[in-house]
């Protein structure tokens, strides 16, 4: 029972802090119709950013927010200076530009930070288990993931269907020639955009930080399951990624921790140990081909908003 | 009619370049240079027949790379199982690669456009990471291959210059049969669902069977490209399948030239080159390749054969 509830909050956390990522990728997706493969980067320079910061300021909280700047500015330099020339352009271009952003953003860290693995220290406060039923503790740090992600999935909601910012983010969407001619400087608002989806890559780095070590190309493995979890979602859709996440974290989460034991019950107990590890993490995989199969557009086409 | 010339004798230039390279390797002395190009080469079959579906098909596939795990481990596999020969390894490496191709296809052509993309990446992740758990054959640290496919006295793979022949022939064998395909009626087909989809279908071809058959011939070429490389290397790991290896092979094509016959040769040769010189001059030679790629996108349309084009137009 203490398990299966601490499995199901870190599968809760952990898809949370995936619809971070995906978020900031589905929103420059749909709106400017930009693949950004390099968005990995920019949860991993979040996670660099808050261990330095962290570092300097002696504080994890205001680390945390430093990196949070640092990234959004590095959002919108990066939009101005290079991935802005790439709108309009085939998709192909941007998934070869934006590669080559990597291959760059990780061959910078490996300069600047050396190729060790970086720690980020949680302070004691946030370290302590928190009674949340009777006689089952779990992490704080955990619990305040959980908490910052849903207050800041409500707060993008919320902006983005209730602000004038949203409405004109959504009407630059859907036509974009047309929000230009009504006298929106529309490039402003796609560098905004490209920002808040850096912020938002950002933020998922430094809070996954403590948890994992800060590395390089730490941003890749998860960036493969934000597309997972964009594509499943609809791309473009933020309530498709926002669930979709939710359910690719659980499945995943749940699927390392039970499949085994499950497994064990029906094969072998040598056969069941290799074919655990191999077959839980073709999961979430698996779920997105019967998502295809079943609907091309994924769960939440975009275009039913 | 000058414009092809120019691309023209450049292609002859360097095929005879790399049919005469092992004499230059003998009578230099150079072993290394001879390594090199074998692994060029495989690459260039690699990069080959991606553009088959990329540059022809207009099927932008982001997990070629898998085919390439794909055929290796099937020799890596078979060598740790006992069996040695070549005439077992290479056809299992080619029939497990267009199984694959054909599982995979079959879904991901359900899809276009970035899905595409996305979605034949998230499979080819998801084949490194079955491949990273496959205990019994090194799991992540690889599998090395004590044994080179033997083929029974026919040619000795572990002779430098009989392995490169063979790689080079292998390559040569492919680019002429994607020329007969692109072609074909066959291939026209699949151009033409590449230009436009809908009236194809209109006229009454089944594009989707079309599609997926031009995938699998190239993911075919591609388990090829695979069961050489595991040769080459006498090791094959999950590493061989990671999808930045997936992107090494599109930036090979694109920098070539897309859709044309000898561009993905072209942009092997000079990317792997590329890499290698930079890598001599620093450590950090990603730092220049990465923004190197973006100029490349952004100016360099074509590639290096729709460049020599322009200039032979002058």
């Amino acid at each position: 029972m203490l398990l299966v509830v601490e499995q199901f909050l870190n599968g809760l956390q952990f898809g949370l802090l995936l619809f971070l990522l995906a978020a900031g990728l589905t929103l420059v997706f749909g709106i400017m119709d930009l693949v950004n493969l390099a968005h990995g980067s920019l949860y991993m320079m979040g996670a660099y950013f808050a261990a330095t910061f962290a570092a300097w300021t002696g504080s994890f909280l205001l680390g945390a927010l430093l990196a949070l700047g640092a990234t959004l500015v590095l959002g919108i330099v990066l939009e101005m200076s290079a991935l802005r020339h790439l709108y309009g352009r085939d998709h192909l271009d941007h998934v070869l530009a934006t590669f080559g952003l990597i291959l760059f953003f990780n061959e910078a860290v490996r300069l600047i930070w050396g190729p060790a693995g970086l720690a980020l220290p949680l302070p004691a406060w946030l370290t302590v288990p928190v009674p949340i039923l009777p006689g089952i503790h779990y992490p704080a740090y955990r619990l305040a993931i959980i908490a910052v992600a849903l207050l800041v999935a409500l707060l993008l909601y919320l902006g983005v269907m209730r602000t004038r910012i949203g409405m004109l983010i959504r009407a630059g969407a859907s036509n974009r020639e047309m929000i230009g001619a009504l006298g929106i400087n529309i490039k402003l608002l796609y560098t905004l955009v490209f920002g808040l989806g850096a912020a938002l890559a950002g933020l998922a780095g430094l809070m996954q930080a403590p948890i994992l070590t800060v590395q390089i190309g730490m941003g890749e493995n998860i960036l493969i399951l934000a597309f997972v979890i964009i594509v499943i979602g609809g791309i473009g859709s933020i309530r498709g990624a926002f669930l979709a996440a939710i359910f690719v974290g659980m499945i995943d989460t749940l699927g390392r921790a039970f499949l085994p034991n499950l497994l064990r019950q029906v094969l072998s107990g040598a056969a069941a140990s290799t074919a655990a590890p191999a077959l839980s993490s073709m999961l979430i995989y698996l779920l997105m081909a019967i998502v295809l199969v079943v609907r091309p557009e994924g769960l939440f086409p975009a275009n039913r908003r | 009619m000058k414009a092809l010339t120019v691309s023209k004798a450049v292609t002859a230039l360097m095929l005879a370049g790399l049919v005469l390279l092992p004499l230059y390797s003998q009578m230099s002395g150079n072993i290394f240079i001879l390594t090199l190009f074998t692994r060029i080469i495989i690459l260039a079959l690699a990069a080959a027949s991606l553009n088959l579906i990329m540059g022809f098909g207009g099927m932008m596939s982001f997990g070629h790379a898998a085919y390439l795990g794909i055929g290796g481990y099937a020799v890596g596999m078979l060598a740790q199982e006992g069996v040695g020969s070549g005439f077992i390894q290479f056809p299992v490496a080619l029939a497990a690669s267009a199984l694959y191709a054909l599982v995979i296809g079959a879904l991901s052509l359900r899809t276009r456009g970035v899905y595409f993309i996305m979605i034949t990446l998230a499979f080819a992740q998801m084949a490194y990471y079955v491949a990273s758990g496959l205990a019994r054959y090194g799991g992540d640290d690889g599998l090395t291959v004590y044994k080179r496919s033997d083929f029974s006295g026919l040619i000795d793979l572990s002779n430098r210059t009989q392995f490169y022949y063979l790689c080079l022939a292998c390559l040569f064998g492919v680019i002429f049969l994607i020329w007969r395909i692109v072609n074909s009626r066959f291939g026209l087909v699949v151009q033409g669902l590449r230009s436009n989809e809908q009236r194809m279908q209109a006229i009454g071809f089944p594009a989707k069977r079309y599609q997926l058959v031009c995938f699998v011939i190239s993911g075919t070429m591609c388990g090829l490209a695979g069961a050489l490389l595991a040769n080459n290397t006498d090791f094959v790991s999950p590493a061989v399948m990671y999808w930045t290896r997936s992107g090494d092979l599109m930036v090979m094509v694109i920098l070539g030239g897309m859709g044309t016959l000898f561009g993905p040769i072209m942009g092997a040769v000079v990317f792997l080159l590329l890499e290698e010189f930079l890598s001599q001059i620093t450590e950090y030679w990603a730092l220049i390749m990465g923004p190197l790629l973006l100029l490349i996108v952004l100016f360099g349309r074509g590639g290096i054969m729709g460049m020599l084009g322009r200039a032979g137009r002058g």
